[in-house]
């Protein structure tokens, strides 16, 4: 009984700790001019939806959620960020040539299809961010034109 | 005595804890270690290839090849076909490990010696080529076979700007990608399919020639 207490005590202190152990937020107030909404025609339902499913990981400013700045989650999340970051920005997305547009495109169409994104352990608690049939339809469909539009 | 106890075992855990910090730093450095000892590795083996094919060279060309094997769009041009190989075969590790050689030896491309306009083309086509190969080198043999579409197309497209002594004949398969087909090089006239290896060796036909 003394010794679970005791156990209980120290993985409280071990928690409390690591809340110290600074994290970098990615947060921008700025969207800047190679944003992917502003360079392209995004229906609006369309943008929402990119918002919500990607750019929390895929730009330059996440929604954060109080969890989400909580040890060791915050850990798992910068992890995913910047590797979400460095293989898509949103953000930057003028920035790329039509040859690595084009491939970028294919890849976000190929991911979707797959169900690969968004990824499973995003949507378990960002339920918002599933892509219902419908929902994934549409935007295959119209990153589709957009592929085929800087390709021809 | 009991309190002499609890205050150790929070020391030990506070200690636990800034250890199992500490180590998530390290434990990124050592990865970052290997990754460059494996890349040590591929280089050696990527010489290794350059010299092998530099023996059926002429002797005048031989020096050459030494010398300019690497960074030339002839050193991607082997690596892209020993890669292409691979997926024929089915061997995903195998292509991971040539993905990951091409890479290098795109990175490694000069292009320096092409003038403005080709120069910016190409670079272009490196920088794309050089991200679907490091995919190769990390993915399912599904996903590097999508990535080998595209590569395949950045290939075609440096040789238009390149050239190459080779003859080389592009290749497609009409079946790959839910029927929309999938293009890639080879020296061999004779068909055999990366993209779906043994299930339809010989699916596709020769599209075109170069050279």
């Amino acid at each position: 009984m003394k010794i679970a207490k005791i156990i209980a005590l120290i993985l409280l202190i071990g928690f409390v700790g690591i809340q110290f152990v600074p994290t970098d937020l990615n947060q921008s107030d700025t969207v800047p001019k190679t944003d992917f909404m502003l360079v392209n025609d995004v229906p609006n339902d369309i943008k929402n939806k990119l918002q919500v499913s990607c750019y929390d990981c895929h730009s330059n400013n996440t929604q954060y959620r109080w969890y989400n700045k909580v040890q060791p989650v915050a850990w798992f999340l910068e992890d995913h960020i910047k590797e979400g970051k460095a293989e898509l920005n949103f953000n930057e997305w003028d920035s790329l040539s039509n040859r690595r547009k084009a491939s970028k495109l294919r890849s976000i169409i190929k991911q979707i299809e797959s169900n690969e994104m968004p990824l499973g352990s995003y949507t378990l608690i960002h339920k918002e961010a599933r892509f219902s049939e419908e929902e994934k339809e549409e935007i295959l469909n119209w990153v589709t034109q957009l592929k085929d539009s800087i390709t021809n | 005595m009991n309190k002499l106890k609890v205050v150790f075992g929070i020391v030990a855990i506070a200690f636990v804890t800034l250890t199992a910090v500490s180590c998530k730093d390290a434990k990124t450095d050592k990865n970052d270690s290997t990754e460059n000892h494996s890349e040590m590795n591929a280089d050696g083996d990527h010489s290794k290839m350059n010299h092998d094919n530099s023996d059926g060279d002429h002797d005048g060309e031989k020096k050459e090849m030494k010398m300019n094997g690497n960074g030339t769009s002839q050193a991607v041009l082997n690596d892209y076909f020993n890669l292409k190989d691979a997926l024929v075969a089915d061997d995903n590790a195998k292509a991971k490990n040539l993905g990951g050689v091409l890479a290098k030896s795109l990175k490694a491309f000069d292009t320096s010696k092409y003038s403005g306009d080709k120069q910016g083309e190409l670079k272009d086509i490196i920088e794309d080529a050089t991200e679907h190969a490091e995919h190769i080198s990390e993915s399912d043999i599904t996903h590097q076979r999508e990535h080998f579409k595209v590569l395949s197309k950045d290939m075609t497209d440096m040789v238009a700007i390149t050239g190459t002594s080779m003859k080389i004949y592009e290749q497609f398969c009409p079946m790959y990608d839910n029927n929309k087909g999938g293009a890639w090089l080879s020296m061999n006239e004779e068909i055999r399919n990366p993209y779906f290896g043994a299930k339809m060796l010989k699916c596709g036909k020769v599209q075109r020639e170069i050279n």
